[in-house]
Order: C-alpha cells, then sequence, then structure tokens
C-alpha cells in the first residue's frame, strides 16, 4: 500500500510561467505551483482564470490551440518537459484528462479505455490487468463496455475519460473539472474515486475546479487562480477556514451565505476604488 | 430458363466483380477521411502515380529522364534492366509510403485545424501536382502494364455454364483474380481498423485530435499512416485497372466511380464502402443491360451518380454511415 498523505518529493514544479495564446493574448502572467508525490493539488479559481491553460501548458497540449509557454520553467522530477510533446510526457507518466471529457465518441467504452494503453509497450497482459483494474474502480464502465462512448451519460464519459488516463499507468493525472455538469451526488462519487484511485495507487492529482466547496474536501493543497495570478495558497485544510476564502469561494460570509455574484461585484468595486 | 434471365445473371456477376473494384478505390478516401476529416481529391490520381512508377521502376525507365536529356543534352532513357514485378510492386509501394510522409510534412501539418474546405483544396492542388510530376518522372505516353496475372476467358466457367444453359458466361479470369484480391485487402482493413492497435488509434484521431494527443497517440504518425494505407490501396487499384487498360491519364479518373460509391455507403464507413461498390457495381451493368438498349445505351456514366442522388435525399449519413452522435 501507498502512503496516503503527500510526500516531500516534488514531482511537478511550474516555475513563474508565463502563457501567450496567438502570440497576443497573454492569459497566464507568472503561475508558480508544485505538486508533491501522493498528493491531490487542487488549482481553484473561476471562470477564465487560467486552469485550463495552466494544465495544458504542462501536459504541453497548448501548441495545437496556438498556445505558447513564453517565460519561466515547468520540470518534472528535476527535468525540464516543456519542450516535450504529449507523447512523451505520457511516457513519462503525466496524463491530462481533459475538460469536458472529450471521449472517443464512436468508439466503445473498452476501446476508449485501451486507446490510453497506446503508449505502453509493456504487453497486452498487464494492459488486460490494468482494465481489470480501472473496471474494479468503475463497475459501471464494465457493464457498458461494448456501448458506444457517444452514447453514455455524462458521469459515465466522465468515468471513461478518468479509466483512459489511468490506462497510461500514470505517475501524475491532471483532472480538468470532473465535477462539470453533474449531479451533486455524482460529483461526490466521483471525488470518492479520485481519492480511493490516489490512496491505492499512489497516483498524484493535479485538480482543476470551480467548484472549491468539493475540491478543498478532498485535496490536501490548493492553489487560488484569478485572472491568470495565483493569488493564494496553503493547505487544504487551512484555506477552508480562510475568511476570504470562506467569503469569496464557498459563498459564506459572517452575515450568512451570499450570492457568489454579489460578492464578486462588492470586490471588483474595491478593487477600482483603491 | 429464359435467355434473358441466364444474361442477367451473367450481367450481374460481372457486376459484382466491377463493384469490389470501386469499393476498393471508394476504401481509399474512407480512410483519410474518417482519420482526418480530408476529402481527399487526389486519390485517383495516386492511383495512376503508383501505376506510372510501377511500369517506370519494371522497365528500368531512369526517373525524370525526358527532363534529364533536355537540360543536359544526354541520350538516356532505361537502366537496361527490368526488375521483377514482386520486386517492384515492393519498391513502389516504398514509393508510395516517402510520397505520404512528403505530403504530410509538407503540407497538411501546416494545416492543421484549418477549414475542411481549404484542405479539400490543397489536395485540389496535390492532385494536379501529383499528375504533372508523374507525366515529368516517367513520361505521358500509354503504357502497357503486365505484372503476371492472367488475362483472357475463364474456360473453367465457360465451360460448366455451358453445360448447365447452354450458354457459356464471358468472365475475365484478370476480374476474378482483382476481385480476390480487392475481397483479401478489404477484409484485410476492416480487420486493421476494427481489432489493432494502430487501427483503433486511427479511429480515435478520427473522433477527437486533442484527446487523441493526449493519450500520446502522435497525429503526425497516425496521418502518415493513413496515408500510406490510401497510397497502397491506389497501388492495388492501380494494377487492376492498368493491366485491363493501360497506364494513361484515365486511370485517375477511376476516383469518380468511387464518389457515388461514398455517397452511397457514407463517407466514414468501411462496410459501407463495401456494399456501396457492390449495388453500383451491380446496379450500373443491370441498369445498363436491361434498360440500356431503350434508352440509347451508355447510362453507365450517370446511373451510379442518379442513384447516390437519390440515397442522399433520403439518408443523407449514407447506407452506412455513422449516425452524427448530436450529445456531449
Ligand atoms: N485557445 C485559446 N485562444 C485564445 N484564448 C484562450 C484560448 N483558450 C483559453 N483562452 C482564454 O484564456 C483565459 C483562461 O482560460 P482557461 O480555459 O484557462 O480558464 P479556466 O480557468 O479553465 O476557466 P473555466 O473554469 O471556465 O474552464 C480565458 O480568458 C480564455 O478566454
Ligand atoms: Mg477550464
Amino acid at each position: 500500500m501507498f502512503d496516503a498523505a503527500p510526500s516531500d518529493e516534488t514531482l511537478l514544479e511550474v516555475n513563474n510561467i508565463e502563457v501567450i495564446y496567438n502570440h497576443v493574448i497573454l492569459v497566464l502572467k507568472g503561475v508558480s505551483l508544485s505538486v508533491p508525490k501522493g498528493g491531490i493539488t487542487a488549482l481553484l479559481g473561476g471562470n477564465g482564470a487560467g486552469k485550463t491553460t495552466t494544465l495544458k501548458a504542462v501536459s504541453n497540449l497548448l501548441h495545437s490551440e496556438r498556445g505558447e509557454v513564453t517565460k519561466g520553467t515547468i520540470s518534472y522530477r528535476g527535468d525540464r518537459v516543456q519542450d516535450l510533446d504529449p507523447a512523451a510526457l505520457v511516457k513519462r507518466g503525466v496524463i491530462q484528462v481533459m475538460e469536458g471529457r472529450h471521449c472517443f465518441e464512436h468508439l466503445t467504452v473498452e476501446e476508449n479505455l485501451l486507446t490510453g494503453a497506446y503508449t505502453r509497450s509493456d504487453g497486452s497482459a498487464n494492459v488486460a490487468d490494468d482494465l481489470e483494474m480501472v473496471y474494479s474502480y468503475f463497475p459501471r464502465l464494465k457493464e457498458r463496455r461494448k456501448s458506444q462512448a457517444g452514447y453514455t451519460s455524462g458521469g459515465e464519459q466522465q468515468m471513461v475519460a478518468m479509466g483512459r488516463a489511468l490506462m497510461s499507468r500514470p505517475e501524475t493525472i491532471l483532472l480538468d473539472e470532473p465535477s462539470m455538469g453533474l449531479a451533486p451526488q455524482l460529483v461526490e462519487q466521483i471525488f470518492e474515486i479520485v481519492k480511493e484511485v490516489n490512496e491505492k495507487e499512489g497516483v498524484s492529482f493535479l485538480l482543476a475546479e470551480q467548484n472549491t466547496n468539493v475540491a478543498l474536501r478532498y485535496a490536501h493543497y490548493g492553489y487560488i487562480l484569478e485572472s491568470g495570478r495565483v493569488v493564494m495558497d496553503g493547505p487544504a485544510a487551512e484555506l477552508r477556514e480562510n475568511p476570504d476564502v470562506k467569503e469569496f469561494y464557498l459563498g459564506m460570509s459572517e452575515e450568512g451565505r451570499k450570492s457568489f455574484r454579489d460578492v464578486r461585484s462588492y470586490r471588483r468595486r474595491k478593487r477600482w476604488l483603491s | 430458363m429464359p435467355e434473358q434471365l441466364i444474361f442477367g445473371m451473367e450481367v450481374f456477376l460481372n457486376g459484382l466483380m466491377a463493384g469490389v473494384l470501386y469499393a476498393l478505390v471508394a476504401l481509399g478516401f474512407v480512410l483519410i477521411y474518417k482519420a482526418s476529416g480530408i476529402f481527399n481529391y487526389a486519390q485517383g490520381v495516386m492511383a495512376l502515380f503508383s501505376a506510372l512508377t510501377l511500369v517506370g521502376i519494371m522497365e528500368g525507365q531512369v526517373p525524370f529522364g525526358h527532363l534529364i536529356n533536355a537540360i543536359f543534352g544526354t541520350e538516356i532513357h532505361g537502366f537496361g534492366w527490368h526488375v521483377p514485378a514482386f520486386a517492384a510492386i515492393l519498391l513502389t509501394m516504398g514509393v508510395m509510403i516517402l510520397l505520404a510522409v512528403i505530403v504530410q510534412k509538407c503540407v497538411f501539418r501546416h494545416l492543421v485545424g484549418q477549414e475542411p474546405i481549404i484542405l479539400f483544396m490543397a489536395t485540389i492542388g496535390l492532385a494536379y501536382f501529383l499528375e504533372g510530376v508523374g507525366d515529368i518522372m516517367w513520361g505521358s505516353e500509354i503504357k502497357k502494364l503486365d505484372v503476371g496475372l492472367p488475362q483472357g476467358i475463364n474456360t473453367l466457367i465457360d465451360e460448366t455454364t455451358f453445360g448447365w444453359f447452354g450458354y457459356g458466361f464471358f468472365i475475365d479470369n484478370l476480374d476474378i483474380v482483382a476481385t480476390v484480391i480487392a475481397a483479401l485487402l478489404v477484409t484485410a482493413l476492416v480487420i486493421f481498423a476494427q481489432y489493432t492497435k494502430q487501427g483503433r488509434a486511427m479511429r480515435a484521431v478520427a473522433d477527437d485530435h486533442q484527446a487523441a494527443l493526449s493519450v500520446g497517440i502522435s497525429l503526425n504518425f497516425v496521418w502518415v499512416m493513413v496515408w500510406s494505407v490510401a497510397g497502397f490501396v491506389a497501388l492495388v487499384a492501380g494494377i487492376m485497372w492498368g493491366t485491363k487498360s493501360g497506364v494513361q491519364f484515365s486511370l485517375s479518373l477511376i476516383a469518380l466511380k468511387a464518389l457515388p460509391v461514398l455517397m452511397l455507403g457514407g463517407f466514414t464507413s468501411i462496410p459501407g464502402a463495401i456494399v456501396g461498390g457492390l449495388i453500383i457495381g451491380v446496379g450500373e451493368k443491370l441498369f445498363e443491360f436491361a434498360i440500356g438498349p431503350m434508352v440509347g445505351g451508355a447510362t453507365e456514366n450517370w446511373f451510379a451518380y442518379v442513384l447516390a442522388l437519390i440515397f442522399l435525399v433520403f439518408r443523407p449519413q449514407g447506407l452506412f454511415g455513422e449516425k452524427i452522435i448530436e450529445r456531449v
């Protein structure tokens, strides 16, 4: 068994990166973070904060979207990885589960899972074992293994996307917004599986989420991103108790619950005035 | 048995065999379209180019001979050797793979993410470019291609059917061989796409480029692979047609025969290409046989398109085209 708690060993180190899309749109303005081995690290923030961009900068999927890391460094286990292609990163054990699932719709559930093993060369017996491993985490997928992925439900597609990533035998999963569009109960179920995979398989997670509440309950550490900058970071337990986080991200304040929009506009006004 | 029915059966068989060849050409389109969303206008020219190359290699022709002679005032025409058919086919396949790599590196890699119409335009450019290169490389005269496939009437079928019906079917040996080879090739392609790791990767790329990248599939590799396979399919089609009617420009027009097959079978479906090819092959031969004489013949030129149009109106995605999945 693996140790559930994050260790001192750092896997991923993002150091002060800037990302520009289409040569002109500056989206990340100096983001730094680190992901320890065995931990679940949350990357929080509202729409357009730059969470997806950060994950794609790491997995190198930015290139195909005309995005580019123009400053800063990204290293994995001490090696500079920002010039590798996504396939090379997958081979090193870093794989991204994209926002919005992105299943191969015309492939069956099982074929989808098998594509996750594309970069592996350790033989079909091991791949078959891991398929069973994935089915043990997602029994629902086993029932639906012969269905076309395009016709499965949103929750099932999220499971397919996560299972597919697991099939690459990753060390680190970059998980982008797994809660998106899912019912609260299903969100909880998905996060339980993340926790289980983290504890049993020793997989580290960098988890981008808008759902601060759920993410901070499962993560060990969190970073809060706002318009391309990290504005706050700390152990998840501390962030949960932080009054600003409570007010701005958990929708709670001393006077009781406020709507998110009120809080945001109030804060924005305050910023302009100051 | 009434005479008309017996003739009809002969026509049916011939149609079936023509259909398998149509299916083969259509498959070249389907493969590239599936994996990259590119409608490859150059597929027919690729068949012509591969057949030209094959003849050139077999005859020991010097590539670009005319050009070299014109520039340097030399008088070279051939190396003076003959390459056995089998070796020449392998070499030609090498050339087609090289072509796939060049096309990917020089053209389509730079057009990733562009509109389908732009990609289509690029293939039109490619078609005429390739036609020109074929001319300059190997000369534009009509060439005879003989890789040793049997030709002429199949006497066994002729005699057997004569024994049964008192009328011997005229079936060309070449058509039989072509049918068998095409059928084998089609089966192999289906197995490749459906059951192998690279075939799965090809279908994955067809569905979602970004997701394919995210699991570590190299788009460039898959596209080179698909263009190579399409090149191979073109080569086989080129050999069949070239043997039958000589290697000449009109060979590239076999692509026109594949279009109605695609409309019928769907642009994304391998079984669709097969069934579509058979329906068109049989349909156009039977139609010509039954209705042709009444309307003055030559129905084969348009029948397939009319049939395909009718299908298109009622089933836009084709017979077997993948349903357009409309949920996220
Ligand atoms: N391909 C692109 N080209 C140009 N701008 C982009 C591109 N992708 C994202 N952006 C911009 O970058 C900013 C950050 O986007 P990003 O997707 O990283 O945010 P996010 O935090 O993941 O938001 P969400 O929670 O909505 O997914 C946004 O302003 C967005 O408009
Ligand atoms: Mg996002």
